[in-house]
């Protein structure tokens, strides 16, 4: 490894020295590997080691970003005075100084985000399981009888923070995914759909053969779709769906979209904004969680923070800076990338369980669209207007009556959150973002 | 081009034509039949201002090298952030791995390529520019938008600018280089009418100096239309939903091209037979009103490209001919396994990435019909001149696009803005819907991106207005 927090703590002095009035230093350092297969052989391997370093200083109150890959000193010097000089050059913002020192994390738990077994994992070992899963799909249905890219990878992390409140931090974190996306055809109609996994330790992953045969399983029942009549009706979000619908509720509930008045959310804090049936959870400290981190990207310890409790609105995701302009500590959600601020991110986001079964929901339907893909960018969460492309299966009595495609969902996310009438027991974490079944009252499916 | 770019690596790193035939003799040491190097090194920088104050400015370096090695079907990719003999040389060991044995090849050593297309030559590059300067554009954004109206509550604004230049050396003897600029502009508004909050966008770019940001382009005139768009917005009814007839206004509304056949006709996915147009070469895929190009030589353009990212010169690349499928665009891999021409569209994010077939700035010629004319013709339907986003499904050929700005029309006028909507269609008969094409082609502004396999890269789209007998439209009123 390249970087160290004496690497990033000497850059911070540095810019001490030159007349900052304070300074952050993040650097990464990331091992990828990862294999794409289709029909049974490789169809790209990549292997690669980088490194980045980002420095963000303040001038009194102004500040400015830099980043580099080269650590020489010559090149430190030259982008120590160079974030300094283009600080110069923008506005006082007393919002963007650091965290008060005395809130900065005091300890660093091991949050088991590191398992060695994906370190020492052999390239024939990571080939030998992404074959598997496709044979697995494979195997399923003479139907299947193509694939996508599909694959495996690994990436063996390091992720250090310093600042001039003397805060200096690392740690290391595994990442394993697989997947598959076979292609299915019957007569003229081809088909595709995907599964996957994606966790910190190589034993909590899905075996191959469950991967490959759920992505065959999805891909085989969405053979003979068709385009149903505009109408209105109950909507079932299957789990990574629900899932998207998160990612726009943790849109809506960011201190970036919040401070700027960019959500419907802004002055609802305390107000109910969604069904007794929706609590969202916040937790950036479940072991080997992808969201888990033992400190955010500001340094401040990361937590649990109720978010939506019951449908009401308990707490906005807040970063030192969204925090002050809006009158609130920071939740320790700070996320960023190399260069540039922080913005706020999410820990390990979850919709909290319900007592139904995904079967028991859909059964409860009379008659309804279950939504199993949506494409398209249709949500504006400054007004809630939303409208998306789906497909899925139709449902009538309570069954699975056929597969549904080339339509549209559409409604505001308002109603949409508030005719959330059950959410499943079906919570499973693939990823940072979890949700698990939903069905919402009613929305507008346009078709025919 | 070339010769800059060969200089730049040389004087820098120390890299020599000799070392790079040395290298690729490495890269192909194990097997496989060509092997290919990417020398990127990028400056990017970005100022933001908001709440009338500017927040951030920022400055970034990205450099290293992609090594890449193809055997049959199967390609290996290895990269490093140091550009140096040693590194790279690691890079090209791993990259080979693949390669064990099956065919081979003799490196042929490298030639510089000849003075090729120049399509954006480069005095003043944005990411020279005083900051200062770009300062005084952010506020001249925020000025003109917030004169638009009062109810202008909350004035983003950002310019980004890129510098990047490129070495690629290959197996086949080729040396190529190329510098590219870029610079962008953005303008992101909120109108609040009484807690009515709505939002409008506007921005432009393309591969060029700071002096691209003038008249129609200007940072006032983006502001003022980013305005524009909010408070219309506030008037607006709930969007139609079902089938009905739709025009699309010219420019930016060719976002449909991109998604509905573009995408579909990357070779890659043909080559796998995992793309509703696979196999459709010499069909009928739209009206005979349609021809539709993908273009990489149009000067300045944000999506053009002197050479594609494996040292190919780009070309312009007929895809449908009234109507009719001709062909695909492709890289080096998917043209020699398909046995077709090489199109130059092998394009890559950056050197920690693989290239593969994508679009430059794809867009419809120009028919015969007024536009106006166009809308005239229409009894009941939607007219869309600005949208977000889209997507595709390629192999059922599904893809939407958003509709930001767009309009009733009730007997061939157009009447009430509406709210936001998707539209969705099938890629393989949209465009046999078109009834007419409007003389009116324009591209757009520059200010598009694309994202394939995780890799973001600017593209342009252009469209004349044209009106498409059925689409279906995910309004939510009845």
């Amino acid at each position: 490894m390249r970087i160290d927090t004496q690497l990033a703590s000497g850059l911070v002095d540095r810019c001490m020295k030159r007349g900052a009035s304070a300074a952050e230093v993040v650097a990464r350092e990331e091992t990828e590997f990862s294999v794409q297969v289709r029909l049974g052989e490789i169809e790209t391997l990549t292997e690669a080691d980088s490194s980045a370093l980002g420095l963000r200083v303040l001038v009194d109150g102004r500040q400015a970003s830099v980043s580099t890959s080269d650590y020489a000193d010559a090149t430190l010097e030259s982008l120590v005075n160079e974030a300094l000089a283009l600080a110069r050059a923008t506005s006082v913002d007393p919002s963007s100084d650091l965290p008060e020192a005395a809130s900065m994390a005091s300890e660093i738990p091991d949050l088991d985000l590191y398992d060695p077994a994906i370190a020492a994992l052999s390239p024939d070992a990571c080939i030998d399981m992404a074959l598997r899963a496709e044979v697995a799909a494979r195997d399923v249905d003479p139907r299947i009888t193509n694939f996508d890219r599909g694959g495996f990878g690994t990436v063996v992390g390091r992720t250090v923070l310093a600042n001039s409140h003397g805060f200096a931090g690392a740690y290391d974190s595994t990442r394993i995914s697989l997947s598959a996306i076979p292609v299915a055809t019957d007569g003229d109609q081809m088909q595709r759909d995907y599964w996957y996994d994606t966790r910190r330790s190589l034993a909590d992953l899905e075996t191959p053969e469950s991967i490959g045969q759920t992505a065959a399983r999805r891909t085989l029942r969405r053979l003979g779709a068709r385009k149903v009549a505009t109408c209105e009706v109950t909507v079932v979000l299957e789990p990574l769906i629900a899932r998207d619908l998160l990612g726009t509720i943790f849109s809506a509930c960011s201190g970036d979209s919040v401070y700027r008045k960019a959500t419907l959310f802004a002055d609802r804090r305390g107000e109910r904004v969604a069904s007794p049936a929706l609590t969202v959870v916040d937790d950036g400290r479940v072991a080997r969680g992808l969201g888990s981190r033992p400190f955010d990207s500001e340094g401040l310890a990361t937590r649990r923070t109720d978010v939506i409790r019951d449908g009401v609105l308990e707490n906005f995701l807040l970063n030192t800076y969204t925090g002050r302009k809006l009158g609130m500590p920071s939740t320790g959600n700070a996320s960023r990338g190399i260069v540039g601020a922080a913005s706020v991110g999410a820990g390990n986001l979850y919709i909290g369980p319900g007592v139904q079964s995904h079967d028991e929901i859909v059964r409860s339907v009379k008659r309804g669209f279950l939504v199993t893909e949506l494409i398209g960018f249709g949500v504006n969460v400054v007004n809630g207007d939303y409208s998306r492309g789906a497909a899925g299966m139709w449902i009538e009595n309570g069954e699975i009556a056929y597969p549904v495609e080339e339509v549209t969902i559409a409604g505001n996310l308002k109603q949409m959150l508030e005719g959330i009438e059950a959410v499943g027991s079906d919570l499973e974490f693939r990823g940072k973002l979890a949700a698990p079944t939903i069905r919402i009252a009613s929305m507008t499916v346009s078709g025919r | 081009m070339t010769r800059d770019a060969i200089e730049f690596f040389r004087d820098r790193y120390g890299i020599t034509p000799e070392d790079v035939d040395r290298l690729l003799g490495v890269a192909l040491a194990r097997g496989g039949e060509f092997a290919d190097l990417y020398f990127e090194h990028t400056i990017s920088g970005s100022v933001q201002l908001e709440e009338q104050i500017v927040k951030s400015a920022t400055r970034s370096v990205r450099q290293g090298v992609g090594v890449r090695v193809v055997a049959g079907e199967k390609t290996g990719f290895a990269y490093t952030d140091r550009i140096e003999v040693a590194s790279i040389e690691r890079a090209a060991r791993t990259a080979s791995s693949v390669a064990h044995s099956v065919s081979s090849a003799e490196a042929i050593r490298v030639t510089p390529a000849g003075p090729g297309l120049d399509l954006y030559p480069v005095d003043d590059a944005a990411t020279d520019a005083a900051v200062v300067e770009k300062v005084a554009m952010l506020h001249e954004a925020d000025a003109a938008a917030r004169a638009v109206d009062r109810r202008i509550r909350e004035v983003q604004a950002i310019v980004a600018d890129e510098f990047k230049v490129v070495m690629i050396a290959t197996s086949e003897g080729v040396l190529a280089g190329d510098v590219q600029p870029l610079a962008r502009f953005g303008v992101n508004c909120i109108a609040d009418d009484d807690g009515n909050r709505q939002v409008g966008r506007a921005g432009g770019g393309g591969r060029r100096g700071l002096e691209f940001f003038e008249g129609d382009e200007s940072p006032g005139a983006f502001g003022a239309e980013a305005a524009r768009q909010a408070i219309a917005q506030i008037e607006a009814v709930e969007a139609p939903s079902g089938t009905m007839e739709v025009v699309l206004g010219s420019g930016w509304p060719g976002i449909l091209l991109h998604e509905a056949v573009g995408h579909g006709l990357e070779a890659d996915f043909n080559r796998k037979g995992t793309s509703v147009f696979s196999g459709l070469v010499g069909s009928r895929v739209a009206s005979d009103l349609c021809t539709v190009v993908d273009d990489g030589t149009i000067p300045g353009r944000r999506g053009s490209l002197n050479v594609d990212d494996e040292g190919h010169v780009t070309t312009s690349t007929v895809l449908i001919e009234k109507g009719i499928l001709r062909g695909y665009i492709n890289d080096r891999l998917n043209a020699g396994l398909l046995g077709v021409e090489r199109t130059g569209n092998g394009r890559r994010e950056s050197y920690q990435c693989i290239p593969y077939p994508r679009m430059t700035n794809t867009f419809m010629l120009a028919g015969e019909e007024d536009p106006g004319e166009i809308v005239r013709g229409v009894k009941r339907g939607l007219f869309a001149v600005q949208f977000g986003g889209g997507q595709v499904d390629i192999t059922n050929g599904k893809f939407v696009f958003s509709a930001s700005e767009a309009y009733l029309i009730e007997d061939g006028k157009i009447t009430a803005p509406v709210r936001g909507a998707t539209l969705i269609g099938n890629g393989p008969d949209v465009l046999t819907k078109v009834t007419a094409v409007g003389s009116d082609l324009a591209l757009d502004r520059g200010i598009g991106t694309c994202s394939k396999n995780g890799q973001g890269i600017p593209v342009g789209v252009g469209l004349p207005t044209i009106r498409i007998s059925e689409m279906t439209v995910g309004g939510t009123k009845g």
